[in-house]
């Protein structure tokens, strides 16, 4: 059976759910084989546990000092070993860089940003979600080795034992892989609440909240949901950047997606418009986004969203 | 220093965008415009000029794309940038990213033996195809320095040094010129083109090349070169307005909850 490569994103050795996610499309190709870049001792278990007949462990201190182009070539220098059938990549912006460069390297197309892959005779069909959600696009690669990056959430990662052999690679990084720098890394602060992408269900803030986001978090820790904001509340300074859902921040695709103070713009649209079930809550009758609902609210959020908590919570007794 | 600014020319995002019977994005009965993210790049690319007075420092648009694209060039030179470079040719129609960067690799290449290239600027990612893989691509070809992503961008010197928001970690970047940069729009807004900007950028020197210009033949380009093929285009069945009621005295809330609990997500 062919190999699928999947390259692990991991956060000092945890391995993050998309990655299972992918583990789990990877079988559908042909037989998954992790590539684990950095120390693999605290993630191989998860990874063998989804799926993973092999490990390839890059286990090199040149480099994660570097941006993005060394693991390209670490990349690179598997598909060659392997002759691996297909690489998955998740779909952040280091994933999607590193797709892009590795295409270049081997000679190969890229698809990004799919939302699901099917086998046609072992060649990956990848689904995306494209035009702020409008149109459902599929795709195939049509030379060299499929490179497809993946967004979270594309499926719901499946508990398969698998060897999980691991092996150990050395890799040769060039020096011109060796230009930008990383040079201070900040982890993010953790808060308590599901990581936006992966959330069952989000509830995110506009302008109308004013700056105030109590209601919103108060609603979102009722419901056991991440919390979002607008591109407007991302400019007011209201919330970090890292929370903006629309088409420069996240594109989420949840079960349930509440927008409290979020008139729909369509850079706003493009990050939500694919959830399951829509609710809105505006003051004002006309906003946009209320089209698409399944639910909306005409009111203030500041007095919807804390009577609704509370009986929410109530109900949870 | 020398600066190129790649533009993309988009359809409207808040247009009906569409696709053609070859599932080629509509780029001609669709209105379009510069790409919203590569006015940020502009942006970057001008201020950069204006913190640096005193330096010799040119910009130049560069855009791939078919002939309305000039639109593109002709907002980046009304905001400030100093000349345009058209790359047009109906072969180029239909080529995907890795085609698409060996044209601006190539017309960079020809900017370049004129008067050496130090900084390739980029937007974060398109806002049709929304890929964001040009900018590492071009690193690639080039064997430049890949900074992307910056959501603040300093520099001094020869040196720059910017911070990229990832999912996990935000980190500090930096790199050395020549290299290619792109900017998220988190670097701030972008000017609007003044009466002065758009009057002058009319008498700003616009150079429009075919593939023959940059040793690009036809067939490495366009759809039938292209390594990836989309096998259909469906539009997605458009939302259907649900219930919508107004809030009077806290009926609002208790409707929500209700209809949260009929879901069952309660």
């Amino acid at each position: 059976m062919s190999e699928i490569l999947v390259l692990v994103d991991h956060v000092d050795g945890a391995v993050r759910k998309p990655t299972l996610e992918l583990l789990t499309l990877a079988r559908r190709l042909g037989e998954p084989s992790a590539v684990f870049i950095g120390d693999a001792s605290q993630g191989a278990d998860t990874l063998a546990k989804h799926g993973a007949e092999k490990i390839y462990v890059v286990d090199d201190a040149e480099i994660k000092p570097y941006l993005v182009a060394p693991k390209a070539e670490a990349l690179q220098q598997l598909v060659e070993k392997t002759g691996a059938a297909a690489v998955l990549i998740p779909s952040s912006a280091e994933g999607k860089e590193i797709a892009g460069r590795l295409a270049i390297k081997i000679g190969s197309g890229v698809i990004t940003d799919a939302v699901d892959i099917t086998s046609d005779g072992g060649t990956p069909v990848a689904t995306q979600s494209v035009f702020a959600g409008n149109f459902t696009v599929t795709g195939k690669v049509t030379k060299g080795t499929p490179i497809i990056t993946v967004k979270p959430n594309s499926a719901a990662p499946e508990e398969v034992g698998a060897a999980g052999t691991q092996e150990q690679v050395s890799v040769t990084i060039s020096d011109a892989a060796k230009t930008a720098k990383v040079i201070k890394s900040e982890p993010r602060k953790a808060t308590g609440r599901p990581e936006l992408t992966e959330a069952a269900i989000v509830v995110s803030g506009g302008r109308g909240t004013g700056g105030d986001f109590a209601p919103v978090e108060g609603f979102a820790d009722a419901l056991g949901a991440a919390v979002g904001a607008s591109r407007a509340a991302v400019d007011s300074g209201w919330m970090p950047h890292a929370f903006q859902v629309g088409q420069t921040g996240k594109t989420v695709s949840p079960q349930l997606y509440v927008a409290a103070g979020i008139s729909g713009a369509i850079q706003h649209r493009a990050g939500m418009q694919t959830s399951k079930t829509i609710v809105a809550i505006n003051k004002d009758e006309e906003a946009p986004l209320f089209e698409l609902v399944d639910f909306g609210v005409v009111g203030d959020l500041h007095k919807v969203l804390p009577a609704a908590t509370e009986a929410v919570n109530a109900r949870k007794g | 220093m020398n600066i190129v600014v790649c533009v993309k020319y988009v359809p409207d995002a808040t247009a009906d965008r569409q696709f053609e019977s070859d599932n080629t994005v509509d780029r001609v009965g669709v209105d379009g415009l510069l790409s919203e993210l590569d006015e940020y790049a502009v942006e970057q690319a001008l201020q950069l000029r204006e913190k640096r007075e005193g330096e010799d420092i040119e910009i130049t648009a560069l855009c791939v794309g078919p002939e309305k694209a000039v639109d593109a060039i002709r907002k980046a030179l009304q905001m400030g940038a100093d000349k345009g470079v058209h790359v047009v040719d109906d072969a180029i129609a239909g080529s995907d990213s890795v085609a698409t960067s060996l044209v601006l690799a190539k017309a960079l290449e020809k900017i370049g033996a004129e008067k050496k290239v130090d900084l390739v600027m980029t937007g974060m990612a398109s806002t049709d195809a929304s890929m964001s893989v040009i900018p590492a691509m071009l690193a690639e070809r080039l064997e430049l320095p890949q900074v992307t992503f910056a959501s603040v961008v300093e520099s001094q010197g020869e040196v720059f040094r910017v911070r990229r928001d990832g999912d996990t970690a935000t980190e500090i970047v930096e790199g050395r010129l020549p290299m290619v940069l792109s900017v998220t729009d988190q670097t701030g807004e972008a000017r609007y083109p003044s009466f002065k900007g758009i009057m002058a950028a009319k008498k700003k020197p616009l150079e429009t090349w075919a593939l023959s210009d940059i040793g690009v033949e036809a067939d490495q380009v366009g759809l039938s070169a292209s390594w990836t093929a989309v096998e259909g285009t469906e539009a997605r069945p458009p939302r259907t307005q649900g219930e919508i009621v107004t809030d009077e005295d806290g009926s609002g809330a208790t409707a929500l909850v209700d209809f949260l609990a009929s879901k069952k997500f309660i």
